[in-house]
């Protein structure tokens, strides 16, 4: 995982409340392939998005990205997709764990959020949580991960924290 | 001194060996269940099976249940079916749910007494803030929170918040959990209880019987909740009395406990509700839904799949026929339902009505099989999301309702309400 270099790449902008039935549809939940996924991430918000996304492109919702369903597959597809990291307003809360535990990048940032259009510039410090609109010369500042999340992201994810921890206990 | 604590904080803290924890921290506590299911399980049973896991942490406390596109809707599906029975063989784990004993999971787990009051139980799968009902602590996590949990036993929860609603009076002809919880949504949206904890409570809530409470602790993920939860009492104590031979335990909110916010609901003033595509919060009442022609209407699912519902749908349906060109797809949620409601004679009064009545299964509900719709199609269902393409094609519409409308919806052809007919 590239947690310590800077995340950039070119803005796709969404609305609030993109559910996860929109990020991957239930039709394909038949398998978990990640790359089967990919190419159908966000299809139903916006379904050229597997052909227009390139390495490195970041996500950007407004508020409670990823509502609905538990379903990791959701993260799982965008990470797939090339998708560098998630800007919203505000996360819901299964998107929002399951991201930490799997290892995709995420930033809250109502500002960010508002801030940036599809097509902009952007690059993201995660170690900083330094937002910067290269469009438009804007900064934001993301909300500071609490210390078990910085913990986990350091560990590699849930599954490498639990298991440090059983090995240690 | 010690603030008051809420039923949510209570048992967080009792499972994780504190006498109290605060809302914002972030805790590791011991799980009582781990549930997965036919989409969800197949990546937490690889993480575990390439990280050379031999065993999980407790048989005894894991449920698989194969019931989002079981029967197998088609190859790829079956595949995931056959990872969970393997998995569930090799490992040993005494709750898989074969086909014939498979139902709908957030009606077969309390059904078989695997939820029980004062518990704390995570599920892959967001509608598992359900058990809330009973009296349980329950949260839909994803499948890397699974395998932890299967591997370790243990789980992190950032304490959450409460908001309290209050909920009093009697209410209306037909209205029941499924009007107050799309009422409630709609009240303060899809995000309206982010992170928080959903506390019913008033003189409504306690008249409520099991099968209501369920539906709305079921759907509190619609407004963004960690949990709902109601706290325990006769009914729940009637409800769980020889499910199980577990010792359970009942916790209550303390008078000073803290809330975010108390929300007081007058149950007179909730009518039968109707969710409008495309989000749950677009509640309202079933008069201003009144003509709008639907193509299908589907009463089942984790929300309203149980017997109590086909009742209603059946006082509704009785010696009535579904309007021509409607589909009416029955789907009792698990094979004691199913029973039930064929000794009841239920059945009888479906199929005269023109209803074809589906195997246990979650089908339609997420778009799977059972049901879908072609584009441009319109469905009532008894489910919890109408986003979009959350039945079939992305052109399609999904109104939520509970058993009463969509069964007098199923008769006249349009969203109607059972005073219609």
């Amino acid at each position: 995982m590239r947690k310590n270099s800077t995340l950039s790449g070119t803005a796709w902008r969404y609305g609030d409340d993109v559910d996860t039935d929109a990020i991957i549809p239930a039709r394909y939940l038949n398998t978990s392939d990640p790359e089967e996924l990919a190419l159908h991430c966000m299809e139903d918000a916006d379904p050229d998005f597997p052909k227009k996304v390139a390495p490195g492109d970041i996500i950007v919702g407004g508020k409670n990205f990823g509502c609905g369903s538990s379903r990791e597959h959701a993260p799982i597809a965008i990470k797939a997709a090339g998708v560098s990291c998630v800007i919203a307003g505000s996360f819901a809360r299964i998107f929002y764990r399951n991201a930490f535990n799997m290892g995709l990048p995420i930033f809250e940032s109502g500002e960010a959020a508002k801030g940036i259009r599809t097509g902009d510039k952007v690059e993201v410090d995660p170690a900083t949580g330094i937002i910067k609109n290269l469009t438009t010369g804007k900064e934001y500042k993301a909300e500071p991960f609490p210390p078990f999340m910085m913990d986990l992201i350091k560990a590699g994810g849930l599954i490498p924290f639990l298991l440090k921890e059983q090995s240690h206990g | 001194m010690s603030m008051g604590q809420t039923i949510t904080q209570k048992i967080l803290a009792a499972h994780c060996g504190r006498d109290e924890v605060h809302p914002g921290e972030i805790v590791m506590a011991d799980i009582d269940l781990a549930l997965g299911n036919d989409i969800t399980a197949p990546i937490s049973i690889k993480i575990l099976r390439e990280k050379g896991i031999k065993k999980v942490f407790d048989r005894d406390r894991v449920a698989l249940v194969p019931d989002h596109f079981a029967p197998n809707k088609d190859i790829a599906s079956a595949q995931q079916c056959k990872d969970l029975r393997e998995f569930a063989r090799d490992f040993d784990i005494t709750h898989y749910f074969e086909l014939g004993e498979m139902g709908v999971e957030h009606a077969l787990l309390p059904e078989k007494g695997l939820a029980l009051p004062g518990e704390l139980i995570i599920g892959a799968d967001s509608h598992t803030c359900t058990y809330g009902a009973l009296g349980a602590f329950s949260m839909g996590v994803g499948s890397t929170d699974l395998a932890g949990a299967m591997i370790s036993g243990k789980a992190w929860f950032k304490v959450p918040g409460a908001i309290k609603f209050v909920i009093d009076g009697e209410l209306g002809p037909w209205v029941g959990g499924k009007d107050l919880i799309l009422y409630i949504i709609g009240k303060i949206g899809v995000d309206g209880a982010l992170y928080q904890s959903m506390e019913f409570t008033g003189e409504t809530v306690r008249a409520l019987h099991m099968s209501d409470r369920l539906t709305m602790c079921n759907m509190a993920i619609e407004a963004g909740a960690k949990n709902g939860i109601i706290e325990p009492d006769e009914i729940t104590e009637e409800y769980v009395r020889g499910r199980t031979s577990r010792e359970w335990k009942v916790y209550s909110s303390d008078p000073d406990a803290e809330y975010l916010d108390e929300i007081r609901i007058k149950a007179s003033d909730v009518d039968l509700q109707v969710a409008f595509p495309h989000l749950p919060e677009n509640s309202r009442p079933v008069g201003e839904a009144r003509d709008i022609a639907i193509d299908q209407v589907v009463i089942g699912s984790c929300t309203n799949g149980r017997l109590e519902d086909f009742q209603a749908a059946a006082r509704v349906l009785k010696g009535k026929k579904v309007a021509p060109g409607v589909r009416l797809i029955m789907i009792p949620a698990t094979p004691l339902i199913y029973r039930q409601a064929m000794e009841e004679g239920l059945f009888d009064i479906f199929l005269s009505a023109g209803a074809v009545i589906s195997p246990p299964t979650c089908g339609p509900c997420l778009g799977g099989h059972m049901g879908i719709l072609a584009e441009g199609e319109i469905a009532v269902a008894t489910t919890n999301r109408n986003f979009v393409g959350r039945m079939g094609h992305p052109k399609s519409e999904v109104y939520l309702a509970g058993a009463p409308v969509a069964a007098a919806s199923a008769v006249t052809g349009t969203i109607s309400s059972p005073e219609d007919l």
